[in-house]
Parts: C-alpha cells; structure tokens; sequence
C-alpha cells in the first residue's frame, strides 16, 4: 500500500511541470496582454516600452516560464499587474471562499447522490425509482445559474430564509452550496445506480443469496461496496472540480473565489494571476485523481495487489 | 418419507411478454445419505432445477408449478424468509462457477464466517476456529494463512474448496452443486470429487450433483436422472442407467463415451442438436433425433413410467410392455 502511495506521489512531479508549461504559454496565445489594460486607449508607445520591460514581458518566452517557475518553487507568484498586490496573497485570500463551497456541495452531491442511486438501484422499476432517477435526470440537466437564481428567488427574495448573495455567513453558504452539490447529486446518483443493477448480476450474488442473507443485509454489505468503485471515480473528478467549478455560482451569489477571481484577471490579462491560479486549479484537478487512485487502493485489494 | 421428492416440477419465465417454460416435467427423490446426479448437455434445465430446489429461481422471477418436499416440508409454499433461513443452514447450494463466485473485495475467510453466522450465534473469535477447522478439513494448505488472503489470490482449486467451505460449515442436510468441478482442471476435479464423496460420507450429507460428466456421476453417485430439452427422460439407479440404459437419449449419450481399444474414427455422437427453450418440438422434446420415434412421439409427451422399482423413464417404447 504504502509503495503504491510513494509511486503514485513521485507522479505528481512530472505531471506538475508538463502542466505548468501548459498553463504558462496558455494566456500568452490569447490576444492583448495586461499593458493594453494598464494603459487604456491614447496612450504613448513608450510608456509601452517601459512598462513592458518592467514586467518581463520583452524577454522570450522560455525565459520568462524559466523565471516564473523559479519563483513558483520559491514560494512567489509574482505581483499582479492590475491589482499590485502578491498574487499569493489573493489567492490565499480566496481559497477558503471557494474550498468552504466546493466542500459543502461535495457533501450534499455524495450524500444525496449515493442515497438516490441506492434506493432506486434497490426498488428497480418501482415508483422509488422513477422518482429519484427524474430528481437525478433534474440535478443533471438544470444549468446551475438559472437553479440558483429560482433557489434564490424562492429561498431569499419570497422567503427571507437565506441572504440573496455574500459570504459572511453559514446562511450565505447553503443556497450556492445546494446549487452546485444538486448538479453532482444527479451525476452521482445516477452512476451508483448503473454500478449497482450491474453488480446484482454478477455471479457471487447467487451465493451470497445462497448464504441465506436477505437482500438489504446484502446490498449494504456486498453489493454496494463492489459498485463503489466507479463512483470514487467521480469523487476524484468532483474533487478537483469543486475549485475551480463553481464560478457561475460565485458570480450569481457574488461571492468571492478563486473562479471570480480568474475571470476578472483573464478579462484584464492579468497574466501572473491567471497563470498561478489555473495552476492551483489543475494542480487541485490533479490532487483530487491523486485521492482517487488511494481510494481505489484501500476499497479494492486487486488494486492493491497490482503494485505490491 | 422420502428426504426430498420432487414431484412435477416446472419452471416459467416471462421474456418479452411471452412465458417460456424452460423445465417442466422433473420428478425424482432421494433418501437421506444418498447422492444424486444429475447429467444433461448445457441447457437441459440442470442448473434451474438446482435454482428451483434452493429457491434462487423465484427471485430471478420464475414462476414455479409442481411441488418440492424436503423432509415432508413443502419448500414451494414457504415465505422468502422462512427460505433463507433454510437456504445456507439446511440446504447448501454450490454455485457453477468459483472463479467468480466470491466477494471480490472481503477476505475469504470473512465470506466463510458470513454463512456461518447468518445461521448459527456464535462469536466471531469462535466462528473463525470453526471456519479454520472446515478448512483445514478440506485439505486447504495452511488455513490461516488462506483465512486471510483475497479471492483473486487463490488458485481456482482453491476458491473451489472455499466455495465449498461456505456451503458446509453450517452442517447442511442437502448439499446441491451445480456443476461444481467443470470450471476446473482435470487433476483438480479428482481432489474435488473425492472431496464430495468424503464429505458426504462422513457428515452424512446427502448431496444433489449436477454434471455433465458421465464419468464423475458413475464415481460418487447413488441414483441418476437424465435430462433433456428441459425434460426429465430417465431416473433410477447408477447400477440401472450404466448397465441398462432406457431412454433412446441416455443409450446415445453412453455410446458417445469413448474408450480406449475402440476403433479411430469410431467415436460417436448424438445426431442433430439440443432446441432451445422456447422453440421445443412438440410431443417427446427428443423424437426429431430419436431413431425410435413414431406418430405418438411426435404428437404427445411421454410421462415418466415406473418400470421397475424407483426406475423410471419418460418413453412409448415402455408402455405396453409393462
């Protein structure tokens, strides 16, 4: 187990420095750059000249990843253009905003989702089923922003329950967090659903009837653990995702994040904010497959065997 | 009394809103102690009259007609739980395929310990002594070591013994395999049929063995019943069936038992193939490859005829003679 955790960490270096050359030459194959957004129209060419030296921008482009990435790995993400202030800063600063949202949603999507596709893989063809399958076919299919306006509608503006939008508050976090994790709930509930019908045609089922157990005391049991597997894959994917995923909510309910964040900077080239943000973004991509594949380790012991 | 008796026993399905009827016409018994074979090519019906015994085909939403007696009980009309309290306590079932017939992801000794525990209260430290003995019992090399290992692990012999394992630890009366060897290799099925017969013999289980294998029924088993195309065709004595075959089928099926000293190229086999469920001939299921077959055969079922004591057969050729 443990050989197959240190193999799987080596991994992530590779990974980290193909993904951060992406990620650095991906914003510089966008036209304009920050000095046109510093500038604004009218200005003089070589206010131009200066500025772009001042930032690095006039070197080549291997050498300013060379710089950039020397300075990653020191800790600096350089200053941001537009807002002057360390870009390490900002993004500390929106973590905790994006994490307490992405974790809140994973939650409602798994608990949700796992009970959906449970109860309906048990009650096949049943009205249990129909039921929670048009719930997961809605949570899937409902674009996220117009269901968190409708909650926001209901929930704040006729209700009163939930602030319309901010983040101060436990309040603040439920609507956005529901709008997200009902989209996932759907994803995973349905998926739960496939995995298990399909387990309860494999051949141990026949014994384990054969055992004399009831069918609850096996699903619980057997059936459901066997069809995990799929299921955290989706965990990692949604792991990874709820960084970066959400920033239509965090525009509906203007809270601040790492996706509000990204947006505004792309929209002003701000490259250094841009650049080390879609860098935490994909590293969290990549983290969340990292859980996933220790998952699979410690739900399948065939997995773990493969790297003994 | 007898210790199980089935008495016309059939079996339908709904596929596509039509019903099929894949079994029909099965009666056999046997007496405690004994063991039972029985032969059939793949899809004679074998395995669902296994499933039907155990009751595993009523939940695969088969709709079963006839009756089962097991110790005078009528399995037929009990609940589904008052069967899975005999399913794994009285009546063991050894599914078709080990290989796959274990919980991939639960330690296999854990598995043993499951089926031991659905039925009987002991603890869990007491229930492992118990399951390590079952398996040492069963020839597993070094049971502690097995006790703790995944099924992908284990050799398919192995799992096999596991298999069996998880259907006696509870000290069954019926033991029903299906096929329990066919997945195996050759020099594996010996261990594992002489592992039946000791078995039996020494819990006195009786046990219910499907196969297609003529040589492992004329091994270990007591009484015999040929199926074919769904039908029960024979049923009698090992000594009966081996040395008198009856039925056109269970005569054809014996000749195409190769010897050594036979002539090349003399090897035979059953003219035409085995109809599948659904589209079986009228009258006798065998009488388009019945070189005995005449109009009644064609028009008609035979029923099963006593035609010497606990020897029966389902054949025109026997009425009359009686």
């Amino acid at each position: 187990m443990w050989t197959y955790i240190i193999r799987r960490t080596l991994l992530l270096i590779p990974i980290f420095l193909i993904i951060s050359v992406v990620v650095f030459s991906l914003i510089h194959m966008v036209p304009g750059d920050p000095i046109d957004s510093l500038l604004g129209p009218g200005s003089i060419a070589s206010d131009r000249v200066e500025l772009t030296k001042l930032y690095g921008l006039d070197k080549s482009l291997p050498v300013q990843y060379v710089v950039w990435m020397k300075n990653i790995l020191n800790g600096d993400m350089g200053q941001s253009i537009i807002e002057k202030q360390p870009v390490l800063d900002m993004i500390l600063y929106n973590t905790p905003f994006t994490l307490r949202l992405g974790l809140a949603s994973l939650v409602i999507s798994f608990v949700l989702g796992i009970f959906l596709g449970v109860i309906s893989a048990a009650a096949k063809n049943t009205f249990i089923d129909y039921i929670s399958m048009i719930i997961a076919l809605l949570g899937v299919t409902v674009p996220a922003f117009w269901l968190g306006l409708i909650l926001m509608l209901i929930f704040s503006v006729m209700l009163g329950w939930f602030p319309v939008s901010g983040s101060g508050s436990f309040q603040a976090l439920v609507l956005p967090a529901i709008t997200v994790g009902l989209g996932g709930a759907g994803l995973i509930a349905r998926i739960t659903r496939v995995s298990m019908l399909e387990m309860f045609n494999k051949d141990f089922v026949l014994l384990l009837y054969a055992k004399g157990l009831s069918k609850p005391a096996m699903i619980v049991k057997h059936i459901f653990r066997n069809a995990l597997m799929p299921v955290i894959t989706i965990i990692g994917l949604r792991l990874g995702w709820i960084m970066g995923g959400a920033v239509t909510i965090e525009i509906v309910f203007s809270r601040p994040g790492i996706g509000n964040m990204l947006l505004s900077a792309l929209y002003r080239r701000d490259y250094p904010v841009v650049q080390a943000s879609l860098l935490v973004l994909t590293m969290a991509v990549i983290i969340g497959a990292f859980i996933a594949d220790i998952l699979y380790a410690y739900a399948d012991p065939r997995v773990r065997d493969l790297y003994k | 009394m007898s210790f199980l008796k089935v008495k016309d026993l059939q079996v339908e399905f709904r596929v596509d809103k039509k019903m099929i009827k894949p079994i029909e016409g099965v009666s056999f018994q046997m007496q405690k102690g004994e063991v039972l074979g029985m032969v059939g090519e793949t899809g004679s019906g074998k395995s669902l009259t296994a499933h039907a015994i155990v009751g595993l085909s009523t939940l695969a939403g088969g709709v079963i007609g006839g009756s089962i007696k097991f110790e005078g009980q009528d399995l037929l009309s009990l609940s589904e739980k008052e069967m899975q309290s005999i399913r794994g306590a009285q009546i063991a079932f050894i599914p078709q395929n080990p290989m796959t017939s274990l919980d991939p992801v639960y330690r296999v000794g854990d598995q043993i310990i499951e089926a031991l525990r659905q039925h009987v209260k002991i603890s869990k430290r007491e229930a492992k002594l118990q399951v390590i003995e079952v398996m040492a019992r069963l020839n597993i090399p070094n049971p502690e070591r097995v006790f703790h290992q995944y099924p992908h692990q284990l050799s398919g012999g192995l799992k096999q013994r596991i298999v069996i394992a998880i259907g006696v630890c509870t000290n069954p009366k019926l033991l029903v395999a299906d096929e329990p060897t066919t997945a195996l290799d050759v020099t594996v099925q010996a261990q594992i049929i002489r592992l039946f017969k000791e078995m039996t013999v020494e819990r006195g289980i009786s046990l219910f063995l499907i196969t297609h294998d003529l040589g492992v029924i004329a091994q270990v088993c007591d009484k015999v019943a040929v199926m074919y195309a769904g039908n029960m065709v024979e049923f009698g004595s090992i000594e009966a069936l081996f040395k008198n075959p009856r039925h056109p089928y269970t005569k054809a099926l014996l000749d195409c038992i190769p010897t050594i000293g036979m002539a090349k190229g003399s090897l035979s086999a059953i003219y035409g193939s085995v109809p599948s469920s659904g589209v079986y001939p009228s009258g006798c299921r065998y009488h388009p490859r019945c070189p005995y077959a005449d109009e009644q055969c064609r028009k008609t079922m035979p029923p099963l005829l006593e035609v010497e004591v606990e020897n029966w057969v389902a054949c025109y050729k026997y009425y009359g003679k009686k």
